[in-house]
């Protein structure tokens, strides 16, 4: 049963459990820098993330101006833009939204709500991130590399990324490259050790349908991590044979300048089925944790247990499960055989019943619920709309007729940035809000938060909606320019004008948000323990934030699922998964 | 209560937005009919989900808002419940695959009377070939390319040398009659996309892609590039022209093949088997043409 106490755990004395060795840091070098405590290590990953996340951020803005005021900036040329759009891309899917919610929230929360000490391997913890550092910087050296970083799309496909007539095919696509696989490398020991706390380190008493949603989220997604970047791995690699040892793997008999290339009978549609072997997944690998996290989040705001915890929890197996077999959705106009579309529409749309499930069951926990409208619940509502309006968009695309006359349109730009850009980044918000003051003590200022969240949620849905609709009438993606033709109208120059704008005031929003933390860190409201009356253990840590080894000399003890909110028969409207039975009032 | 409102905005004010917008697709100009049918079946479908959703979630933010004397329920699962909405949901996937599936499998089965033509992408310009009097494209390869041959075609295939070659100029199509693309590129990727004719398809360097379409409406239209292929992408246009079958002939007639345009290449033939006969089908619509490449042929 999910629900409710189970009868064995009612029996376990609360004994008392000898911390195990950890190596307790003796110096500020290996407290602060090279640590190896979780928790640390998810705040260095978080601070790497987001500050390469604000490259991204920036690379939009350059973007949009571009996109908004055409033949303004003279500074932005068509090789620029193919840049920025590269660049921004796979700086935000892969080095800030699957830094942040693997490397940042799954090691902060991973150990604490499973009741572990620590990660099971901490020194490799350690290494994954410096790895992860390290595949940051060379990703942003390439920035300054001559040609300057690659503009071949964040989906690098060749032949183009390493042909002539691509920005940046000398430099830039080679470190973007070693980067991605350096960033695996490092992924790699991060992810085992999670998968492996999960399965081995858990408290006693938490039982796998007890955990919190935020580490089956966390755990299935690192799963998928784990058997889908090998084959990002692998296209890497080649393409790097492809470009530095004349090798043929992707390479076709083509021209080059004009002039017969040196390569032949290469296989450009091999990179693409595996690039999107790790590309769809990978969309579930940001999306599942921003699952779980909101599920805990709503739960926890609302007042009320998540609505149907083991659906949730077989819901996001299902989707794990599921995620392997829809990779060529992303190639209905790629010119592979067509019969393939059949197959790829059928998975695709099966997909969308149990994330519409998930969808359902996040709405009908709020409903009798006591909702506190806090800063993170603001931001999970919004969450809420922002996923079913990019999910619904993903029904078009995923129909494989449909597709066709809106693939590389604005209308993909749309729904993938709607689905999981934005919805993913509200649910960071939603959690920064929510555990920050675990992890320093303080809350977020309040009124900022809400200036950040009602300008974020509303700008963004401004920027997006719309959008879709220049798709409808055909406006290409990735054009540095549209230029003359007969079929856009006069008006959707004025509404790429208002995009811009509203992309530059969103973006003056999450400016505000970092000044907030940084403010906050110092000065921000005391919050003490437990502020938000939540009943998973990571708030239950003796010490606020937790101390190396989390929780002091005696593990806690699991008595119950993560969601004994509001139960009946109980004063308090919370009971904590380690309470015991006979302490319950 | 403020976030309730707002939600009621935007689910009401995004109905009204896709309504009275300004933005919608382009007037159709091919047989694929079914595809925009297909979307608006999706419209209808997701967009009733959307608007029942977000306005029963604002009912629930505004109804269960935060009160010191008000407990939440305590339901953790209800099966029934939750049965219902997967087969809610699940009929309406059924709904939007039917219509999808279905006009998936006319957009994958060419017809066999369909001309065969071909459009050669190369940074970044577009060229076309068209097939001639035998209704057959002559084989071709990239390292055949030279400036004397400029779309690599085989010079030992007597089904290429009547090949009507159009560089950098108009594509013009005949109404009403189905076509097959054959899409070819020399280089990178690239993407043949017509708004109007709301099919798409890759150009894949080492492969012939393809997708058909039957024209339905006269009229010109832009060429667009739709697969990123490098700094000139977005500069890679041409125009597609739809005519009627008089206006389409005329302009046939004009056109230069192969062995014509390039009688150096197209004489470095070993074997030149008679030119056979097309079907009799594409007879019928070059009625006038075939004096024409009769002309041309030699």
């Amino acid at each position: 049963m999910s629900n409710g106490v189970i009868e064995d755990s009612q029996v376990i004395p609360a004994a008392e459990v000898e911390e195990v060795e950890l190596y307790h840091a003796k110096s500020f070098i290996t407290k602060w820098v090279f640590c190896q405590d979780a928790k640390v290590i998810a705040i260095q990953y978080s601070v790497t993330a987001i500050a390469i996340g604000l490259v991204g951020l920036v690379l939009s803005w350059l973007m949009r101006l571009q996109l908004g005021f055409p033949d303004v900036f003279s500074f932005i040329d068509a090789e620029s833009y193919y840049q920025y759009v590269t660049m921004h891309g796979m700086i935000m899917v892969v080095y800030l939204l699957t830094a942040l919610f693997l490397g940042g929230f799954g090691n902060y929360l991973i150990p604490l709500m499973v009741g572990a000490r620590d990660m099971v391997f901490p020194y490799m913890n350690m290494l994954s991130y410096w790895i992860y550092l390290l595949a940051t910087l060379i990703l942003a050296a390439s920035f300054f590399v001559p040609g300057g970083p690659t503009g071949a799309g964040w989906t690098l496909y060749p032949p183009q990324s390493i042909s002539e007539g691509t920005p940046g095919i000398n430099g830039g696509i080679i470190l973007m490259l070693v980067s991605l696989a350096f960033f695996i490398i490092g992924f790699t020991m991060g992810g085992l050790n999670y998968v492996v706390t999960v399965l081995q380190a858990r408290t006693r008493g938490m039982t796998l349908m007890r955990m919190p949603l935020t580490v089956w989220g966390i755990f299935v997604a690192t799963i998928l991590a784990l058997l889908a970047f090998p084959a990002l791995f692998v296209a890497a690699i080649m393409t790097l044979f492809d470009k530095l040892l004349g090798t043929s793997f992707f390479m076709p008999e083509m021209l080059v300048q004009g002039e017969l290339g040196p390569h032949e009978n290469g296989s450009p549609l091999l990179f693409q089925h595996l690039f999107w072997f790790f590309g769809h997944p990978e969309v579930y690998i940001v999306a599942l944790p921003a699952f779980g996290v909101v599920s805990d989040i709503i739960s926890t705001h609302a007042r009320k247990n998540i609505f149907g915890y083991r659906m949730m929890v077989w819901a996001i197996v299902a989707i794990g499960g599921l995620s392997f077999i829809v990779w060529a959705h992303h190639m209905y106009v790629s010119g592979m055989n067509p019969y393939f579309g059949f197959f790829f529409a059928t998975t695709t749309l099966i997909i969308a019943v149990p994330t519409a499930l998930k969808l359902y069951n996040w709405v009908l926990t709020l409903y009798k619920g006591n909702i506190h409208l806090t800063i993170p619940m603001l931001f999970c509502v919004a969450f809420i709309l922002t996923f079913l309006n990019g999910g619904i968009t993903g029904l078009f695309l995923g129909n494989v007729v449909v597709d066709i006359p809106l693939s590389d349109t604005m209308f993909v730009v749309a729904h993938f940035h709607m689905v999981m850009g934005i919805a993913p980044v509200l649910v960071i918000f939603a959690a920064i809000y929510h555990w920050f003051p675990l992890m320093s003590g303080r809350f977020l200022n309040e009124f900022w938060g809400q200036v950040h969240f009602w300008v974020t949620f509303l700008g963004t849905y401004l920027i997006y909606f719309p959008m879709h609709y220049l798709g409808f009438v055909g406006v290409p993606r990735r054009y540095f320019e549209i230029g003359e033709t007969s079929f856009i109208p006069e008006s959707a120059v004025v509404l790429n004008e208002f995009i811009t704008i509203m992309v530059l005031i969103v973006g003056v929003a999450q400016i505000i948000f970092i000044i907030n933390i940084i403010m906050s860190i110092f000065n921000g409201k005391l919050a003490g323990k437990n502020p938000w009356n939540s009943t998973t253990l990571e708030w239950q840590a003796e010490t606020t934030p937790p101390g190396h080894g989390n929780f002091g000399k005696e593990l806690p003890i699991c008595y119950r699922w993560a969601y004994e909110y509001s139960p009946p028969g109980v004063k308090a409207d919370f009971v904590p998964q380690n309470l015991a039975p006979d302490k319950i009032k | 209560m403020v976030l309730a409102v707002v939600l009621v905005i935007l689910a009401v004010g995004s109905v009204i937005f896709h309504i009275w917008s300004p933005w919608w697709s382009t007037e159709i100009a091919s047989n694929w009919g079914s595809i925009d049918n297909a979307i608006n079946i999706t419209f209808w479908i997701t967009g009733v989900a959307y608007v029942v959703i977000i306005l029963f979630m604002a009912y629930c933010i505004y109804k269960y808002r935060y009160r010191a004397d008000r407990r939440a329920d305590y339901e953790p699962e209800n099966n029934k419940l939750e049965w219902w909405l997967t087969w809610i949901t699940a009929a309406g996937v059924v709904g939007l695959l039917t219509p999808g599936l279905l006009a998936w499998n006319d957009f994958v089965t060419v017809p066999k009377d369909a001309l065969q033509y071909e459009v050669v992408g190369k940074q970044w310009e577009w060229n076309f070939r068209l097939p001639g009097k035998d209704g057959k494209l002559g084989t071709s390869k990239v390292s055949l390319i030279t400036d004397d041959n400029p779309f690599g075609i085989n010079p030992k295939d007597p089904n290429g040398q009547d090949d009507v070659l159009i560089e950098g100029d108009d594509l013009h199509l005949p109404l009403g009659v189905p076509i097959k693309m054959n899409l070819r590129s020399l280089d990178v990727l690239h993407d043949f996309y017509v708004p109007q004719f709301r099919a798409k398809m890759d150009l894949v360097p080492g492969m012939i892609t393809f997708f058909w379409l039957t024209p339905t409406r006269t009229g010109s239209f832009d060429i667009l590039c739709a697969e990123l292929c490098g700094v000139g992408h977005h500069a890679m246009r041409s125009t597609v022209v739809v005519d009627d079958k008089t206006a389409f002939n005329k302009w046939l007639q004009k056109q230069e093949t192969f062995a014509t345009l390039y009688p150096k290449s197209a004489a470095d033939k070993k074997q030149v088997a008679g030119t056979s006969a097309g079907p009799s089908e594409v007879k019928t619509v070059f009625s006038t043409s075939v004096t024409n490449s009769s002309k041309t042929i030699r």
